[in-house]
């Protein structure tokens, strides 16, 4: 079997008398989708949050690769690879499809933008991902839902990601964009990626994940196999049902 | 073309109604299309286009700097202090003009460090700049410069006033720096959405007091500008000015949340704000409703240049 490319392990974090998490550990493969699943208060989000830097844990070890860390900084885990596509979105509303993309990774000489070089760059990578938008001049407020969610994650691939973290990425969304997100999620494990999805929507879960980590209370409490699995028994344990 | 259009569409009214103001004016008064009344316009237009440049950046960051009035009659006091001591004229305006971008990094400082609202933090600014301007000076203006000091404000370069030249150079530097450069796309991306340049790994804080520091500088400039024009540093200088400012950047389409923005606009309001004045003059109508004009023009120029995003949100 393969080295689990991101290995979380024995993660504590605590905010005042609220334990997060309490030894939380959850393993990603590359060319997998890993969702993970849990109430709200599972510490999913605080789990996510430590990976990609916006949270220092109390305790416990971040591997990443061939890399070892204790904390990160959103910086540090963007220089490993570890992406996050946040369910704000992170995206500038009055800002152009190619500002939004390049965002903190501008192509410039001297402190100029090279402008024509970054749109011709943002059409290319919009094409390669087969995400449709027109004009990459345009403000991304202007856009849909599925395209936004689009450049959001056009962005995570033109940063060099290795790790593709999605939190809710269907949230608020139509069918029809919904499953160009879901397609789009798919290509990236397809291609090699490491994919983490959160996600409270069980048939999404059990449509695209290979894995699934169940969290509950600030730990994980069981991963499996999707195909091994069925969402009865992912619920049941999800609620306590289960008795794990 | 059309993309040229929907970018362009309020700037483009802008210039409309700018056209429009002129023509209405030149029909009204003989005097208004005199090279001497347009020199005037343009040397009155320099001090508010120089600082509502700065004000452009501030606003785009969805910020706000009150203080630069108060850095005007600020710098212009310690510039005419220095001159009086001996102090070289050029020497004393750069000093000056550190000492302003000192007072716009202090302001940064506080408003990322000490996530103070600019608002508060630019309002306590000029407060605290004005009392210790009245304290030092026992509220007396200070005059008597060099003659290379006054030619910053008075002397011309060929036809054209000193200021007239400063103020057109730094709006053209500053739409450069607005559009086309990192810092400027990141001044823009922290205005519309500070949390994702953040997540982007972007030091926003860093960025932040650059722009206040930037417009600082401006307003210093400002005050250099309006201290050699007068050849006396006066206590007083600047007051008000901030409003004047705003109200040219808002005018010029810069929208109050921040993220939307763009020089040129800026730099045409200014100039219809003060054609207006200028008219206004010219046509012997009372100052006092020149500010009733302005408040009722800012009114109704956001009122246009939000009505899009109304029309997008439905509310």
């Amino acid at each position: 079997m393969q080295e689990a490319y991101i290995r979380a392990e024995n993660l504590y974090k605590d905010f005042g008398h609220v334990q997060a998490l309490r030894g939380a550990s959850v393993f990603a493969y590359e060319g997998e989708v890993l969702a993970i699943v849990g109430d709200n208060g599972a510490g999913k989000s605080t789990l996510i949050k430590i990976i990609s830097g916006v949270l220092t844990p109390d305790r416990g070890e971040i591997h990443i690769g061939n890399e070892v860390f204790s904390s990160l900084s959103t910086r540090k885990a963007i220089e490993a690879g570890v992406s996050t596509v946040y369910q704000d979105l992170a995206l500038g509303n009055t800002m152009d499809v190619t500002s939004n993309l390049f965002l903190g990774n501008e192509l410039s000489r001297f402190g100029f933008l090279r402008k024509k070089e970054m749109k011709a760059e943002a059409e290319k990578l919009l094409e390669s991902l087969d995400i449709r938008i027109p004009d990459v001049t345009q403000p991304v407020g202007n856009l849909s839902g599925g395209q936004r969610q689009g450049v959001a994650v056009a962005r995570l691939v033109n940063q060099g990601g290795k790790v593709f973290i999605f939190d809710e990425p269907t949230a608020a969304m139509g069918i029809n964009e919904t499953n160009a997100v879901l397609t789009l999620i798919r290509r990236l494990a397809d291609e090699g990626y490491v994919v983490i999805v959160i996600s409270h929507n069980m048939p999404q879960v059990f449509n695209i994940s290979d894995r699934i980590c169940v969290m509950r209370h600030g730990q994980v409490i069981k991963e499996l196999r999707t195909e091994d699995t069925s969402m009865d028994e992912v619920v049941s344990m999800i609620t306590g049902a289960a008795g794990i | 073309m059309k993309r040229f259009l929907r970018e362009h569409s309020y700037t483009l009214l802008l210039v409309g109604i700018l056209i429009v103001t002129i023509v209405i004016l030149s029909i009204a008064s003989p005097y208004f299309l005199s090279w001497k009344n347009c020199r005037n316009i343009l040397n009155q237009s320099a001090i508010y286009l120089v600082l509502s440049v700065g004000m452009t950046f501030v606003i785009c960051m969805g910020e706000i700097d009150l203080s630069v009035g108060a850095i005007i009659g600020f710098s212009g006091m310690i510039m005419g202090m220095l001159c009086v001591a001996g102090v070289p004229s050029l020497l004393a305006v750069l000093l000056g003009l550190m000492v302003a971008s000192a007072i716009g990094f202090t302001n940064g400082f506080l408003v990322s460090y000490c996530k103070i609202n600019s608002f508060i933090v630019t309002l306590a600014m000029m407060t605290i700049l004005r009392g210790v301007i009245l304290v030092w000076t026992n509220a007396k203006p200070i005059y008597g410069f060099s003659d290379i000091f006054t030619f910053l404000g008075s002397g011309k370069i060929g036809p054209v006033n000193v200021p007239i030249v400063l103020s057109l150079l730094i709006a053209a530097v500053g739409a450069v720096i607005l559009h086309k450069t990192v810092l400027g796309n990141y001044c823009l991306f922290c205005g519309t959405n500070e949390l994702a340049a953040n997540r982007a790994g972007i030091n926003v804080r860093k960025y932040k007091i650059m722009i206040f520091t930037i417009c600082g500088l401006c307003a210093g400039i400002a005050g250099l500008i309006v201290t050699a024009r007068l050849n006396s540093a006066e206590p007083l200088a600047g007051q008000g000015y901030e409003m004047d400012a705003i109200a040219a950047t808002i005018l010029g389409g810069t929208s109050m949340q921040g993220g939307k923005g763009n020089v040129l606009g800026t730099v045409i309001a200014c100039l219809i704000l003060n054609i207006l004045k200028n008219g206004l003059v010219l046509l012997s109508i009372s100052s006092h409703y020149q500010e009733v004009l302005t408040g009722a023009i800012l009114i109704v120029a956001v009122f246009i240049s939000e009505s899009n995003k109304r029309k997008r949100s439905e509310v």
